[in-house]
């Protein structure tokens, strides 16, 4: 297809528009109970962002990396610190330059990649999870020495209006992701995402024909831990109300793994359908055990089958579609096209032969 | 000073024994990791899985002891048949990233089904060896060690000589090795993959449930096991994926440096750094030696 604006062809423009549509007007016009916006629609937002970091480093640059919970939890401290330390920078500016500091631990916790891959690489990003939730906890610096373990989060103030109530802060959510989203598209087809895929399918093929390993893997991790560090903020902030370091723990760098994988590696759109299926099955699979079966079946019960769901799903995705949900849905699309171009214009008949 | 020679003595033989612990766990992988390249993730799951069930069959169908072992142990088999037919068969041609996603999916399946049939409190675990010092060790040494800790390591030495003899020196162990350098040509000459797979899988569950029983009885057979034998990959880093010696060296080398980090150097940090160290240490040992102590050098060609 031809681009008609800048490298966007007709088809993206549509696409962004009817997202837009959707998520500004329609939106806040037809949900109007809270329990929408503040568990689900604001951390489907703020996790779907971390799942783009996290696609960066391994949908694009195939880097085996499990810390995405650590870097959110740099970002989150980082702006916490920010706002109550240097006030003058305000909630955008915090917002990027914690996003910043979560880079810089990329950086340095991405350095092992140049050198390792695979399980290696996992292990060595491991430590950067670890580290830095014990580095929060132990330092009372970075908690403002707040002896209770969790901390409220300031008020989002932009521009001196304060952005406190829950439509206010999806929209906060839905502005950064948009940006950053569009932003993770572009660098995806620009010359950036070509080396990272590059270096994804044969890292030593693309070293040969002059890309640079140095520079593109640590690219992309610095850019992935940028996109959690500003999620992990946005987590805190507008989703939990509160920094505690126990909210970033590994289990969440496991759950930002599956969105990323059962979305579909390799794809943005992977990274929302993936983080909205993690989040609504659970929500899904309490209402069916209080509805239908009237909380006959224990909630630990119903949390183990949430799990066994989950890995089962892993599963089979591994075995039958490795490419995820996001594939799944562009299958669907293309057989839905081909039934509509075989079946509706008539006079035409298909080109394949049928018995 | 010879109290704080002492006292040194005391930490690292501490360390290194509890570093056995790690290497137990890390067997499990190793054996995997060995016979099929494949990088088990849900060795953790398995131990954790083993132990609950055989605590559940201990405590909740009254079973006795040395039965419930076995009946766990058979059901790891069981385990280790399922994932041979139905995650790793399918999977037979797909990448080492595939495979090894698929084992965390399967880590997932196991941690959920142990919980939702054995229930999620901690269970106490007693197998009549106490965790305290030893009595006579700590009266003619002056070194206070636990007996746990003394069994674990013997348990640990005992299976790996058996492993070690098993993989050198047998037919299946030739077989084994055989799978693990090139499972197509293996194939080709007629070592029954499948039943090797079996095998494997299996005997990398009853290690899981050996492994489990000691940190069972440690502290108490919970989801934190999970969690615990994470510290196995940086154990199998430094000693390396495809070396039996090296799982037990990485241990020792883990338990021993974390104890005397934490000892020595936690203190001015706020201590805990256990939680980290290992991972950190591993990292150290990647830019050196990305193949660990003991592990076959990689090679990779465009």
């Amino acid at each position: 297809m031809k681009p008609i604006f800048m490298t966007y062809t007709k088809k993206d423009l549509i696409n962004l528009a009817v997202c837009m549509v959707l998520s500004v007007l329609i939106i806040p016009t037809f949900i109007k109970t809270e329990y929408w916006y503040t568990s689900i629609l604001i951390p489907w937002l703020c996790l779907a962002l971390a799942t783009i970091g996290q696609q960066i480093v391994m949908g694009y640059t195939g880097q085996l990396a499990l810390g995405a919970a650590g870097f959110m939890a740099a970002g989150a401290f980082a702006m916490f610190n920010l706002i109550l330390r240097v006030p003058d920078l305000g909630f955008v500016g915090s917002l990027i330059v914690s996003g910043l500091i979560a880079a810089a631990f990329g950086i340095l916790f991405g350095l092992p990649s140049l050198k390792v891959r695979g399980i290696y690489l996992m292990v060595a990003t491991l430590a950067s999870q670890f580290f830095i939730i014990w580095m929060i906890d132990k330092f009372g610096w970075f908690k403002n020495y707040d002896s209770s373990g969790i901390i409220t989060a300031q008020d989002i103030v932009i521009l001196g209006k304060p952005f406190t109530t829950p439509l206010a802060m999806y929209f906060v959510c839905l502005a950064v992701t948009t940006i950053l989203t569009l932003l993770a598209m572009n660098m995806a087809r620009g010359s950036t995402g070509r080396n990272w895929m590059a270096v994804r399918d044969m890292d030593i093929a693309a070293e040969s024909m002059g890309v640079s390993l140095l520079r593109t893997k640590v690219q992309a991790f610095a850019i992935s831990a940028f996109y959690c560090g500003v999620a992990g903020a946005l987590f805190a902030f507008c989703y939990l109300k509160s920094l505690e370091p126990v909210a970033f723990d590994i289990k969440l760098s496991f759950k930002i793994l599956f969105m990323c994988i059962l979305g579909g590696l390799g794809t943005i759109n992977g990274a929302f359908i993936g983080a909205a299926f993690i989040l609504l099955f659970p929500v899904l699979l309490n209402a069916i055990g209080n509805n239908v079966f009237h909380g006959a079946i224990d909630a630990t019960i119903i949390s183990s089958i949430e799990q066994v769901i989950f890995g089962l799903l892993m599963i089979i995705f591994m075995i039958y579609e490795p490419l995820g949900m996001a594939k799944l849905w562009e299958n669907l699309k293309q057989s839905m096209r081909s039934k509509l171009s075989s079946s509706g214009i008539k006079g035409v008949k298909s080109p394949v032969l049928k018995k | 000073m010879a109290n704080e020679l002492l006292f040194f003595m005391e930490v690292l033989v501490g360390g290194l024994l509890a570093g056995t612990m790690y290497s137990l766990v890390a067997l499990g992988f190793v054996l995997i990791f060995k016979a099929s390249a494949t990088f088990n993730f849900s060795q953790g799951a398995m131990v954790f899985f083993s132990v609950l069930a055989f605590c559940g069959f201990m405590q909740d169908f009254n079973i006795p002891f040395v039965l419930a072992f076995i009946l766990a142990a058979f059901l790891m088999v069981v385990v280790g048949l399922c994932t041979e037919r139905l995650v790793l068969r399918p999977l037979m041609n797909a990448s080492e990233d595939t495979v090894l996603m698929a084992t965390i999916g399967l880590g997932y399946v196991l941690e959920g089904l142990a919980q939702a049939a054995w229930g999620v409190e901690v269970r106490r675990l007693d197998l009549g060896i106490g965790d305290f010092p030893v009595p006579w060790i700590a009266d003619n040494l002056k070194l206070f060690i636990s007996a746990l800790d003394i069994t674990a390591g013997l348990v640990a030495a005992i299976m790996i000589i058996g492993l070690f003899l098993l993989f050198k020196y047998t037919k299946i162990g030739l077989g084994l090795r055989a799978v693990a350098d090139d499972a197509g040509a293996a194939s080709s000459i007629g070592i029954p993959l499948k039943h090797i797979m079996l095998l494997v899988w299996s005997a990398a569950g009853v290690v899981a449930l050996v492994a489990g029983c000691m940190w069972g009885a440690r502290a108490g057979v919970q989801f934190a096991l999970v969690d615990l034998a994470l510290k196995a990959l940086p154990v199998l880093i430094i000693g390396g994926f495809s070396s039996i010696p090296g799982a037990i060296i990485g241990g020792l080398i883990i338990g021993a440096v974390e104890k005397i980090l934490e000892v020595y150097i936690g203190p001015f940090f706020g201590g805990a750094i256990e939680g980290w160290a290992p991972y950190v240490l591993a990292i150290f040992f990647l830019l050196y030696r990305p193949e660990g102590l003991f592990g076959e050098k990689i090679i990779r060609r465009v």
